[in-house]
């Protein structure tokens, strides 16, 4: 019995390894010369910071690619979406799920039949729209009108506010949040939008917290859309300029430096809400 | 349901549908037109409506038979060596439609005769041909190795946690990045495989050129896919084991089950649906492959990785030709649309 167990725990030590070890190779290389990095590929050195660690190669990458611009910038995309997103997909469910219009059962199966269409279907036809969309933009302090979406921050905000997924995570919560609640705040004089906004939307922290990790993994790790829409630097994310950097340099501990910069966020957001993390991974895997 | 108010209740959900509507609905729609247009990112000409063309150009698919050289006596000519000696397959004709001229794909013989397959697009049908394949290298390893991940974890035993969360560690790194570190992992001549390999085979060289390699390319990416996402299936298996009633496993016990028969008749019953689902979410995620070939390979070699959604960003963004590469997508989602429909089929029988 205590061999069986002893087996199982060498399987699941070999299986860590194999599963943690390309991470711990990418993170200890990161802050290895490259020699370094070769000479410990054949022992387990090579998943361990050791030997002739520095920060160089962190030096390195700040200094030859504009990676705090790219951080910047993706930082700034995934958050501006995550709160618009999470807003306008909760004011969307509560539409459906609160008010009684007319109309609102058939928009409520178009937008889950909207599920079924893939991005990449849309990409190509977005672009083109995009292309030749006006935006206001802010020029020598004065406004003028830009020709289109092209190289800016909101094409790669706007497209991905809504979603229809989210609104139905939003609805699904919403429904088990008794009407009751409702009631008695509209007998204390609570019009609609104060009983979403008081009422619903604070009790609605596990799915906001589900929604956020969700809509942030998705625009953090968008790839396809800006290679599309982005040609110059100003305002590119940092996938981009990750994949650009790894296209143009042949150090390696460089690229696992910058490669170790793009994970830490993710990283940091999986450490803190480790729980809910995996469980609205897993949720949103049980869409269908 | 809550108060009725019409004019409140389309209020609340109109920033959202709005958008809907400018992010998929509209692209949804201006796909199906553009594809049937000659639309380019930037041309002098102004688009035309060219019908079915470019579904032409993207399926059109011809077998020729070329038979065997004969003598004035009817017997079949051979060359030096034996084989048999064919008539010259006939030129590729020019066509007058504006499409392009059909390529020769493939050859293949049956009995005397010889068949040579001829499209328009061979790039596509290599494309079409490389999503299935990976579609089959990744589905089952990926589920496999989640389903025993599943079953490892899942009794409580100590550092049962720890374990989950590496298993998950990688779905958490984010695509780009883990195809970059396995371009490391992979490399000829340096590649952690290559050398973890040759320590294995007693301290030797290895150098495979795993992603240089026609054959190696596409199920090298596989395994790498299979890595970075078995955790989540890990995760989702592991609620629906949860969900299998712990009697039935302590009356299959009662009964003298082994193991085996415990998993083969109780959990893999139990798991149904759970399955059915991975495999198809799976499945359609499998059929957009399209970053890590981006990052690794570029399609290469000689398009052994370009898949389906390479080939429409190639076509319709770097080559420009909008309408065309919209038209690889719209092919694409006609593929998983139906793997969604044979899940409902399947999912609405195991209802009944």
């Amino acid at each position: 019995m205590n061999l069986k167990l002893a087996l199982r725990y060498l399987l699941l030590a070999i299986l860590s390894m194999i599963f943690l070890g390309p991470i711990l190779f990418m993170v200890s290389s990161s802050f290895k010369p490259d020699e370094q990095i070769f000479s410990d590929l054949r022992s387990m050195r090579a998943f361990l910071p050791v030997g002739d660690v520095s920060l160089d190669n962190y030096e390195q990458v700040f200094a030859q690619s504009r990676l705090f611009l790219y951080f910047i910038n993706s930082v700034l995309i995934s958050a501006i979406t995550v709160i618009l997103g999470i807003l306008v997909n909760s004011m969307a469910a509560f539409g459906l799920q609160r008010v009684v219009w007319r109309g609102q059962a058939l928009l409520l199966a178009l937008i889950l039949a909207l599920l079924v269409i893939p991005f990449e279907v849309l990409a190509i036809p977005l672009m083109m729209i995009v292309a030749k969309l006006p935006w206001i933009g802010v020029d020598a302090g004065g406004l003028t009108i830009v020709g289109s979406w092209f190289n800016s921050l909101h094409v790669q905000i706007v497209p991905f506010i809504a979603n229809a997924f989210v609104i139905f995570l939003f609805y699904q919560f919403f429904k088990d949040i008794p009407l009751e609640l409702d009631d008695a705040a509209r007998m204390d004089g609570a019009n609609l939008w104060q009983i979403y906004w008081r009422i619903l939307m604070p009790n609605a922290k596990p799915v906001i917290a589900t929604a956020t990790i969700i809509l942030f993994l998705a625009m953090w790790n968008q790839y396809l859309w800006p290679i599309l829409v982005i040609q110059g630097q100003e305002t590119r994310p940092i996938m981009v300029g990750i994949q650009q950097f790894f296209g143009r340099t042949a150090d390696w501990g460089q690229v696992m430096a910058y490669a170790t910069i793009v994970t830490l966020p993710v990283l940091l957001v999986f450490v803190v809400f480790q729980r809910r993390f995996v469980q609205s991974v897993a949720g949103a895997g049980l869409k269908g | 349901m809550g108060a009725r108010n019409d004019k409140k209740g389309i209020a609340f959900t109109f920033p959202a549908l709005f958008l809907l509507g400018f992010s998929i609905i509209l692209p949804f729609l201006a796909a199906a037109v553009m594809t049937l247009t000659d639309q380019r990112m930037l041309s002098p000409n102004p688009t035309e409506f060219v019908g079915l063309d470019n579904y032409k150009r993207l399926l059109s698919i011809r077998v020729q038979s070329v038979p065997p050289v004969l003598d004035d006596a009817g017997t079949i000519q051979r060359d030096a060596e034996g084989n048999i000696r064919y008539v010259r397959s006939a030129p590729i004709e020019r066509t007058s439609d504006g499409l392009p001229p059909y390529q020769e794909l493939g050859v293949f013989s049956i009995g005397n005769s010889r068949y040579v397959v001829q499209v328009r697009d061979p790039i596509f049908w290599k494309a079409l041909a490389n999503t299935f394949l990976f579609v089959l290298f990744v589905v089952p390893f990926q589920i496999g190795a989640a389903l025993g991940l599943a079953l490892l974890v899942k009794n409580p035993i100590l550092g049962r946690t720890a374990f989950r969360t590496f298993f998950f560690a990688p779905v958490v790194t984010s695509m780009v990045v883990v195809s970059i570190v396995w371009a490391f992992l992979y490399n000829e001549n340096s590649g952690l495989i290559n050398q973890i390999l040759g320590v294995f085979a007693g301290g030797g060289v290895v150098a495979i050129n795993w992603l240089g390699n026609e054959t190696l390319a596409l199920p090298a990416i596989a395994l790498m896919s299979a890595w970075q996402g078995a955790g989540f299936q890990m995760i989702i298996i592991l609620a629906g084991l949860q969900s299998i009633d712990e009697q039935l496993y302590e009356a299959a016990r009662l009964d003298g089950a082994s193991e085996w028969q415990q998993f083969r008749h109780v959990t893999l019953p139990g798991l149904k649906n759970t399955l059915t689902f991975v495999v198809v979410t799976t499945t359609i995620a499998a059929f957009s492959l399209f970053v890590q070939v981006d990052v690794m390979t570029q399609g290469g070699p000689n398009d052994a990785t370009t898949t389906l959604i390479y080939h429409a960003v190639q076509s319709g963004f770097r080559e420009q030709d909008v309408a065309y590469g919209a038209s690889v997508a719209v092919v694409y989602f006609l593929l998983v649309l139906g793997v969604a429909l044979i899940q409902r089929r399947i999912a609405g029988s195991a209802e009944r």
